[in-house]
């Protein structure tokens, strides 16, 4: 199960990326299709959705390293251990 | 103490801290429930900065603010106490739900208007992101071990029992009061915000009999609070790695489950299955009536079986039966395949109306209503509204019918058509029992999590850790489903098909389900922790 979960790991740190780079793609493309009328709107739902996002996905980066390195092989049995 | 006095004790601490968290999200229901009525009076559409300041209100509200607050209130609650920090998130929601319902609209005070309403509807974000973590912290913190996924289970019922309570009343008020009295500036739509002081006054007495935490209280006479409780939580590899596992291996999937099952079925009901107003919230309320004792239920299994697998099997259940579930919400719904059942005894088609335009008396709208009803007991109702431009001022005497043809200088393209739909009785317990078994997925990933979340994290800095995933996980990856829900519906729209595929936003909560099944397969413990005294 440590392998799988190490190797799980790298995948999830190929996703954060990709999903913030699926975002950036979606926002631009939502943005500049958008019509004079409601494209401040448009913009400012998309901000704050990449606002949002970004620190997200950097912690499902950060969660992958921590896999990798094998920071979840033993977890702690009580809150104690913490 | 005695085994009764005990069972006392906590019942009163469940029963306490419940209510208030009841409220608390009565509250923040409420304003989602009426932003189609809080729009048209505080942020008018034909006023651009208004819609921005509306957007703000709704996203930022649920995405910014709510984790924002758990972050405050969460250190607060781990340097001062649960019940002081608790105390004062219930009053700030309350406080800011009942003056929502004071602020005139914007016919009245102009910008005021959507400027107040975001603030309060800032501060309400604030103080639920708050709020949540520290009841189920207080009442994990007086349950006994063995018991805890019972036990803090009863504060789990309080988010669904919130939007039952906030859809009860609003129904009841629009029902005596009628559509229109109800959507006024000073309407009914605003008694719910106004109800809200009461039963947030009454809360605020019973918190203030409550005391505080005994592990806290422990912790606190030996001087072992944290000093910095964000740091620790999120500075510290081994406290952050646990948010991280959290967030993404539980509080994630049971974000969108939870939304999806209570939120998203609604909107599905009444803006695809076009089923009528009063009848889709009836669908909804029965429903969460019947499955809220199952959070309890699974809750106490979790005590027995361990919280994983139940979470795991909610999730997964959603993953696999979500398409079936909704296509069978489009079939019951179906115009298709009733041509046979139609009644013709009690089809009928209204006589013409006629309305002339407030603005130009030369333009009027025609409208006439056919409900086709049908042999199982349905009716749909279909009001086909024409928009004519005249060349002379509409003589109301004169009857439609009898109108001039060369008088119409032109004529909508396409007629404004809403249809509304009330089920016959089988069809309605169909669909019952559909938004049944959602929430049922509901109860198993929801009940059990606060008893995980409690059970992962010290003492010390449990309120501050556990508030953080529960809020990004629920505020924004469940929070999210109804705009991303919509927005993959968008990109299935093509020329040859105009409506999309109405199923595909059902594909970002079985994304994010799925991914989480998957990463709580793969990471989580099933042990119990069943010391929470660290």
């Amino acid at each position: 199960m440590n392998t799988i979960k190490k190797l799980a790991g790298y995948l999830w740190m190929l996703i954060s990326p990709l999903l913030i780079l699926f975002l950036l793609f979606e926002a631009n493309q939502k943005i500049t299709t958008a019509t004079a009328a409601v494209k401040s709107n448009v913009i400012l739902q998309w901000v704050i959705i990449l606002l949002i996002f970004t620190p997200i996905c950097i912690g499902f980066f950060i969660f992958g390293k921590y896999a990798t390195a094998g920071e979840y092989d033993q977890l702690p049995a009580s809150s104690e251990e913490v | 103490m005695s085994q009764e006095k005990k069972q006392n004790n906590i019942a009163f601490v469940i029963g306490a801290s419940s209510v208030g968290t009841l409220i608390e999200w009565y509250d923040f229901y409420i304003f989602g429930m009426l932003a189609t009525i809080i729009s048209k009076q505080f942020f008018p559409a034909n006023a651009g900065t208004a819609a921005l300041l509306s957007t703000l209100a709704i996203f930022a509200a649920g995405f910014i603010v709510r984790p924002f607050g758990a972050l405050v209130f969460g250190r607060l609650g781990d340097l001062i106490g649960r019940k002081h920090t608790f105390l004062l998130t219930l009053i700030i929601m309350g406080g800011s739900t009942f003056a929502i319902g004071l602020v005139p609209g914007y016919a009245t005070i102009g910008w005021a208007a959507p400027i107040l309403v975001l603030i309060l509807r800032l501060l309400q974000g604030l103080a639920l992101g708050g709020e949540y973590g520290g009841a189920a912290t207080y009442v994990a913190e007086h349950a006994p071990a063995g018991q805890r996924g019972f036990w803090t289970s009863w504060i789990q019922t309080t988010a669904t029992l919130g939007l039952f309570l906030a859809l009860g009343i609003i129904i009841l008020i629009r029902s005596n009061q009628g559509v229109e009295k109800f959507s006024a500036e000073w309407g009914g739509w605003r008694y719910p915000f106004w109800i809200s002081i009461i039963l947030v006054g009454v809360s605020i007495l019973i918190r203030m009999r409550m005391s505080e935490s005994p592990m806290f209280t422990k912790l606190k006479s030996e001087g072992k609070t944290s000093a910095n409780p964000l740091k620790e939580s999120f500075g510290q590899k081994g406290n952050f790695k646990m948010v991280l596992m959290a967030l993404f291996g539980a509080v994630m999937g049971q974000g969108v489950v939870w939304y999806t099952g209570q939120f998203y079925a609604q909107s599905f009901i009444e803006t695809v299955c076009k089923i009528e107003f009063i009848q889709s919230r009836n669908i909804m309320l029965v429903a969460i009536l019947m499955a809220t004792p199952c959070f309890v239920l699974f809750g106490w299994l979790s005590d027995k079986v361990g919280r994983k697998w139940i979470m795991l099997l909610g999730m997964l259940a959603a993953v696999l039966t979500y398409r079936p579930i909704y296509q069978q919400f489009l079939t019951i719904s179906s115009v298709q395949n009733r041509a046979d059942k139609i009644d013709l005894t009690k089809t009928v088609a209204s006589a013409v109306k006629v309305k002339t335009d407030s603005k130009e008396a030369t333009k009027i709208y025609v409208t006439q209503n056919f409900d086709t009803a049908y042999t199982d007991g349905a009716v749909f109702k279909y009001t086909k509204t024409d928009t004519l431009q005249l060349g002379a001022t509409y003589n109301a005497l004169i009857p439609i019918d009898a109108l001039n043809p060369s008088l119409i200088v032109s004529k909508s393209a396409k007629p404004n058509v809403v249809l509304e739909k009330i089920l016959g009785h089988a069809d309605y317990w169909s669909m019952i029992w559909l938004v049944f078994i959602q929430i049922v997925y509901v109860t198993m990933v929801y009940g059990p999590i606060a008893a995980f979340l409690v059970e992962m994290f010290p003492t010390k800095i449990r309120y501050t850790s556990m508030s953080l995933p529960y809020h990004i996980g629920n505020g924004v990856f469940g929070g999210l489903v109804p705009f991303l829900g919509t927005l993959i519906v968008e990109f299935t729209k093509t020329a040859q098909n105009p409506k999309g595929d109405s199923l595909a936003g059902l594909w970002y909560p079985i994304g994010v389900a799925a991914v989480c099944f998957i990463i709580g397969l793969i990471y989580l413990t099933n042990k119990m922790d069943k010391n929470v005294m660290d």
